[in-house]
């Protein structure tokens, strides 16, 4: 009897020493995550990526929309580390249009790169106004890091700001097609019967539509006339409304296979409510998919955002979007003339690409059983 | 298996009621109409988009307009282009087929590159082969088409590579021996399926991989092997044999993708596909034309599920067609 008491003892010992460091799954994947190199880095970048797009104003030389007329299509600017005495403060030369998108070096005077330059005025967070820009050039020099577009505006600054809506689009979109997923899948797996039939019918009609033909009529239906906030949002709810449907099935299918379960017919013995069981032990249930469903669906709606600007469906002119910024690149004798247009296209693929090795490593991650040691 | 095919067919008919009831929908949300922007054109008379809007039947209310469409459409009758002047099915008929071959194209050229290298990798796990290859993969998946299509273009002009850049046809394709027709269309359809390949081509060779990797580890791999087949056949007739069956469920999904990123591809390549009309359907807003494009696209992703279904019946004995 005393020995079971020292047992049960032990056993409360050793279970304080272990609350130290409690058990979590987040901490657990977590720590699974980090092993995943390549998740660590693509999340890295992901990260990067927002911060820098949030801060485009500080970061880029020039405002979005300033094109400077006679300096269309003007290639990247060439920075200078060396003179004539060897290595020395980075400075730029002035440029000048000579012909049709051709620009002649003026070798005279040497403008020096300045830092926390004042340029432009732009708005932090939509909160500070401010003019003091991270990087510059004093006029009449241009410090154009990836050259210039059509109408002579930063291609640098443009990327910047146009990051903001590739990399928020996908986040906001996939938020809202999860939200109306998880009530739509919750309910008609809950529920049952012709709740159930009518919602899975409708999700079978949109799935059954090519997801690009959908997308490219749903953007036809959007007026010229509205501001570019409200396209923003409205080109959200098409991703979205083109996306609900197979997260809301999965979550169906989740929902009717725990319906069932013990655990939740014990919760319905001892007379728990039906919003209590859905939200404490039906939806927690299914976190893990849609955490991993989320961050991996982001990349394809990035791409599908891009495409529908790249056509001209998106996002419009004046404002910058990756997708947009790639339809001036459209025409072959552009691009291999002013290649420097196609940079919009890489931010695309690294901004993807990251968000495809997060999200392969968050799988593993807070999956580790399914896909042990692929 | 007679019986299965045709209730499939029967269950297809609602469905396709459905979505043409929705793409109605969505195409009357679309503000303005073809007419509108003739009744801007100072050379087209009142009296001319009168006519035109009775020809077409769009002065009647929209329930009617939608009957009118659906009646005419079991009678074969898709309507009539706007911008083309011709009925809807004489312009969509070569547009479907175009597409066809390209997905077809694209479909042959991923699965042709994609199994190989799945078994590969999956019997190579983690040499630097297997390494490349992963990287390779996820490169081809977060590859946005169009700026695929793109780069390669830029990559074709800057080096002079002697392959075409846009259409379908050369200029002289009509003076060209019936061989050297097939040769110049397979030229320009080399790019357009190539991009359109990667794309599945990436996500099938991860797929793959994942698959053989499980069935090398299964107990029969470890029967084969501890009676002394050859590593050859064990690989190829034991485990390959398995790992492919739940690739062709695979296949039924990527329709969808390839429909959809064909439509993009096209427009970059000037392929005369679907998507391509659909685009500028949409942006003209040609009513039935875009009706059609949408219908067309849909029925060709029923069929394309339901022939995935049936290969899986045909290829699993543990399915029954019920």
């Amino acid at each position: 009897m005393q020995k079971l008491d020292k047992n049960i003892k032990d056993d409360i010992d050793k279970k304080q020493t272990v609350k130290d460091k409690e058990y979590s799954i987040w901490l657990d994947t977590w720590k699974r995550m980090r092993r995943h190199k390549m998740a660590m880095i693509g999340g890295t970048i992901v990260l990067i990526l927002y911060i820098v797009v949030i801060f485009a104003g500080f970061l880029s030389p020039y405002n979005p929309y300033k094109g400077f007329k006679k300096h269309f299509f003007h290639p990247p600017t060439k920075i200078h580390f060396f003179d004539e005495d060897g290595l020395t403060w980075p400075y730029v030369y002035e440029t000048k249009s000579v012909d049709w998108a051709e620009y002649e070096v003026i070798k005279d005077k040497k403008y020096p790169i300045k830092f926390f330059h004042r340029g432009q005025e732009y708005v932090l967070m939509g909160l500070f106004k401010s003019d003091l820009h991270l990087i510059g050039v004093d006029q009449p020099a241009h410090l154009f890091f990836m050259g210039s577009d059509n109408y002579g505006r930063d291609l640098f600054t443009r990327i910047l700001y146009g990051g903001r809506v590739s990399m928020f689009i996908g986040f906001v979109a996939i938020f809202i097609t999860t939200v109306i997923g998880m009530i739509v899948g919750g309910i008609a797996g809950y529920y049952g019967g012709w709740v159930d039939n009518l919602l899975m019918r409708f999700a079978e009609v949109i799935m059954s539509i090519p997801g690009f033909y959908l997308l490219l009529a749903l953007a036809a239906v959007l007026p010229i006339d509205i501001s570019s906030t409200m396209r923003f949002f409205l080109i959200i709810s098409i991703l979205s409304f083109r996306g609900w449907a197979g997260m809301a099935r999965v979550i169906r299918g989740m929902v009717l296979s725990i319906r069932n379960e013990d655990y939740i017919l014990a919760a319905q013995a001892i007379g728990a409510k039906d919003k209590r069981i859905i939200t404490k032990h039906v939806l927690p249930t299914t976190t893990t998919y849609v955490i991993v469903r989320a961050t991996v669906s982001i990349p394809s709606y990035i791409i599908m955002e891009s495409g529908l600007s790249f056509l001209g469906l998106g996002i419009q002119e004046p404002n910058a979007s990756w997708g947009n910024m790639l339809s001036a690149a459209q025409n072959v004798t552009k691009i291999t003339n002013f290649p420097w247009l196609l940079i919009p296209g890489f931010m695309i693929f690294f901004a993807v690409l990251s968000y495809n090795l997060l999200g392969d490593g968050l799988r593993d991650a807070l999956d580790p059983k399914a896909t042990e040691d692929y | 298996m007679r019986t299965y095919i045709l209730r499939r067919f029967l269950q297809a008919v609602p469905l396709l009621l459905a979505i043409s009831l929705l793409s109605f929908f969505i195409m009357q949300l679309s503000p303005g109409s073809y007419l509108d922007t003739m009744r801007l054109n100072p050379d087209v008379s009142e009296n001319l988009i009168n006519t035109m809007e009775r020809q077409y039947g769009l002065d009647k209310s929209i329930p009617e307009q939608y009957f009118h469409w659906l009646w005419q459409l079991l009678h074969g009758n898709l309507g009539e282009s706007f911008t083309y002047k011709v009925p809807v099915t004489h312009v969509i008929k070569s547009r479907m087929v175009n597409t066809i071959i390209l997905s077809v194209a694209a479909m042959i050229i991923a699965w042709m590159i994609s199994i190989p290298i799945g078994i590969y990798s999956a019997t190579h796990k983690y040499t630097i082969g297997d390494n490349i290859f992963t990287s390779l993969a996820f490169v081809g998946l977060s590859i946005p088409n169009f700026f695929f299509a793109l780069l390669l273009l830029f990559l074709i002009v800057k080096f002079n590579v002697p392959l075409p850049i846009n259409g379908m046809t050369s200029i002289m394709h009509n003076f060209l021996t019936p061989m050297g027709k097939v040769v110049d269309i397979l030229k320009h359809l080399l790019v357009p399926a190539v991009v359109l390949g990667t794309a599945s081509m990436a996500s099938l060779t991860r797929i793959m991989r994942g698959q053989m990797i499980e069935a090398m580890r299964s107990d029969y791999i470890r029967t084969a092997r501890a009676k002394g087949l050859k590593e050859r056949k064990v690989i190829y007739k034991h485990a390959f044999r398995n790992a492919i069956n739940p690739m062709i469920t695979i296949f039924g999904f990527q329709i969808s993708a390839l429909l959809s990123g064909a439509a993009l591809t096209e427009t970059v390549t000037g392929w005369p596909g679907l998507g391509k009309m659909m685009l500028t359907a949409v942006r003209s807003k040609d009513l039935y034309l875009a009706m059609a494009g949408l219908m067309i696209g849909s029925v060709l992703l029923i069929i394309g599920n339901l022939i995935a279904d049936i290969m899986l019946a045909i290829s699993d004995p543990r399915i029954r067609y019920n």
